[in-house]
């Protein structure tokens, strides 16, 4: 299966410089939204800030669709980044996705901070046609519209990265590993993981987008034509597919960055194998089904949608906790690695990943979900497998791609205050959890605000550490040169 | 059951932490013997996926057996009709007693609603979602006198966190 990398790679002149664009906006608006997350959180909390509730909901609207965007749009670009390695995608595709993407961004902004729209990122029907004079029918189609344009921006860049594997490996199930699975071809262990990867990614998140641009012209056509009556349940079940895939693309393109840098640090290869391959494919196909285990409080639906929803859910984590973490694990141990900014966060976004999959799958019980659903337990455990997971892999690569790992005490110390500010956060999201905090409250009871208070306090150290990382690395980006071995 | 979720999966964690922890404490050392590493690995990882598989067995088994939705029917269970607006719940009664099981038939007559019950002691007893064209039901059998309160767990606007009722649960027939 190996083929020589220079026949069909990416020319080296056009593989930085729209990635270069990718982070640097990425790196901006995740500090801006952490600001928004900090507010929110010190709302809660009473002491400092205080908001208005249609403020409030308006920055919690923001803060979801713009963090979800921002984390596909920063993992699209590691991707795409290392696939380019591999395959011949075209740069302008990827500049023509970015620009649309900011067509999106524009759209979902002023709807939300000029129209007022506050119907969280997640839209659900109908209540983006039901604002009570909050907002406009034009503001709920800006939004809904900013979030079909931003799903062609990504299906434009994926019909490319699709096409270019295809071109180099025959088809998407071959990148993906299934004939040497299936013992239709020999083991090739120099089978790049990026393409395992990118064809995990490309399927599932081709579907989730096609599903949520389904629903997405749903809630269009309802708005301009009220009379059009559309099945709730239907509709929750397009919502929560598009949205649980969407954010676990993200999760498995950004780990590309783990895949690709730290067997450089360590200096030992990280291969393919049967059980990697099959693990990939595993996700691939559970990805897709585990989505209900978002509606288990939805009793109209089959029963044995929720008993799925909790078995897979189950099974989702077992690839990552015994082939992704424990091979990164394993690849570290006893090598020597140099341990600088680049490489600790790659880590700690690996911890971030695997630890987090354990609220996530124990909220994925039916009995558990009875009382945690819809709690703060929620943020806690997506906060986990985002904060501490996709944003130190999307800021590991930034650092590695910039100035090679080596951002000195700053950035030493600045992935300590990021690593315990994100920990402290994401606990106090579990505490609030346990404590029956419900998520999405402007107003918090005063036996809560506590918890909003540390919430606060810990979110401004996630932007803290955050910022001494990645403040030098935007200084460096613009005159960064490829690092070695990349 | 709040509480044991939480100590279960801080002790779950904290193992995943430890395990990276033991691994960055030994990554200084240089061994150039990586497939002695990888062999003693796989084996590791061996039992570790057999152990994961096993746990995922038996609380499967163990949560999903009775089924937990239906399990809460004690007996016969009184009906109560629930509706969900912006911003309020219309709840037929709005009184229960220690012992009761009561049938919430929930629904919801605009956008999405969560309709959750907190006991005395401010912790969610139980909760289903309130869609509009669907009723969802919910058998919840009351095990302490108190006030109970309805709140909504599912964002539906600006009002959102107000939207709150009480259920008064008394002791005797």
């Amino acid at each position: 299966m190996a083929t020589q990398q220079t026949d069909y790679a990416t020319p080296e002149a056009e593989r930085t410089p729209v990635v270069k664009l990718y982070l640097a906006i990425g790196l901006i608006v995740f500090a801006g939204l952490m600001l928004v997350g900090v507010v929110m959180r010190a709302a809660q909390g009473a002491s400092f800030i205080s908001l208005g509730p249609d403020l409030f909901y308006q920055l919690m609207t923001l803060h979801g669709a713009g963090m979800v965007g921002t984390a596909g749009l920063a993992a699209l670009a590691v991707n795409w980044y290392y696939l380019s390695r591999y395959v011949k995608l075209n740069q302008r595709i990827f500049l023509a996705g970015l620009l649309l993407a900011l067509v999106a961004v524009l759209m979902i902004v002023g709807s939300i901070l000029i129209g007022k729209f506050a119907a969280a990122w997640t839209f659900l029907y109908p209540l983006p046609a039901n604002p009570l004079g909050l907002w406009s029918t034009g503001a709920a189609l800006f939004f809904v519209g900013g979030l079909l344009v931003l799903g062609v921006a990504f299906l434009l860049v994926y019909l490319d990265m699709g096409l270019a594997i295809v071109r180099r490996y025959g088809s998407i199930a071959r990148a993906l590993g299934l004939p040497m699975l299936f013992g239709k071809e020999k083991i090739d262990s120099a089978h790049p993981p990026t393409v395992v990867a990118s064809a995990m990614v490309l399927i599932v998140n081709v579907l989730g987008i096609a599903a949520g641009a389904v629903v997405l012209v749903m809630t269009m056509l309802h708005l301009v034509f009220p009379d059009l009556e559309l099945d709730a349940l239907l509709m929750k079940n397009l919502i929560f597919f598009f949205g649980h895939v969407f954010i676990n693309a993200a999760i498995y393109a950004a780990v590309i960055a783990v895949y690709e840098i730290l067997p450089l640090y360590a200096r030992r290869p990280w291969g393919v194998s049967r059980p990697f391959l099959a693990a990939w494919f595993a996700a691939t196909l559970m990805v897709l089904a585990v989505y209900p285990h978002h509606l288990l409080m939805d009793f109209a639906l089959p029963s044995w949608m929720a008993v799925m929803g909790q078995i897979v859910s189950y099974l989702s984590g077992i690839p990552v906790l015994v082939v992704t973490a424990f091979g990164g694990l394993l690849l570290i141990y006893r090598s020597g690695i140099r341990w600088d900014a680049a490489s600790s966060l790659l880590v700690l976004g690996l911890f971030g990943w695997a630890a987090g999959i354990i609220p996530a799958v124990i909220d994925g019980m039916i009995q558990v979900n009875l009382v945690m659903h819809n709690t703060q337990w929620v943020p806690g455990h997506f906060h986990f497998y985002l904060l501490i997971g996709v944003v130190p892999m999307v800021l590991g690569f930034a650092s590695y791609l910039c100035s090679n790992g080596q951002q000195g005490q700053t950035g030493r110390l600045g992935v300590a205050v990021f690593g315990v500010g994100a920990t402290l956060l994401c606990l106090s999201f579990l505490v609030s959890g346990a404590n029956s905090v419900p998520r999405r409250f402007a107003v918090h009871e005063e036996a809560w605000q506590w918890l909003g208070n540390i919430g606060a306090f810990s979110g401004a150290l996630v932007l803290i550490g955050t910022l001494m990382i990645a403040l030098p690395i935007l200084v460096r980006l613009p005159r960064a040169r490829l690092t070695a071995g990349t | 059951m709040q509480t044991s979720v939480l100590l279960i999966t801080f002790l779950a964690m904290g193992l995943v932490a430890v395990a990276f922890g033991y691994v960055v404490k030994r990554s200084g050392t240089r061994d150039e013997d990586y497939s002695t590493i990888t062999r003693q690995g796989y084996l590791i990882r061996r039992w570790w996926m057999l152990a994961l598989c096993a746990v995922g067995v038996l609380v499967s088994a163990w949560t999903l057996i009775p089924f937990p939705l239906q399990a809460a029917i004690n007996g016969e269970a009184r009906s109560v009709d629930v509706v969900a607006k912006q911003w309020s719940w219309e709840i037929e009664s709005r009184s229960a007693r220690v012992g009761e099981t009561v049938r919430y038939r929930v629904t919801a007559a605009d956008v999405n609603h969560g309709f959750a019950l907190y006991g005395p002691d401010d912790q969610i007893v139980a909760q289903t979602q309130a869609m509009p064209g669907y009723v969802n039901e919910l058998n919840v059998t009351f095990e302490q006198p108190g006030v109970y309160r309805v709140l909504c767990l599912e964002y539906c606007g600006v009002a959102h966190h107000a939207m709150t009722a009480e259920i008064n649960v008394t002791e005797g027939p």
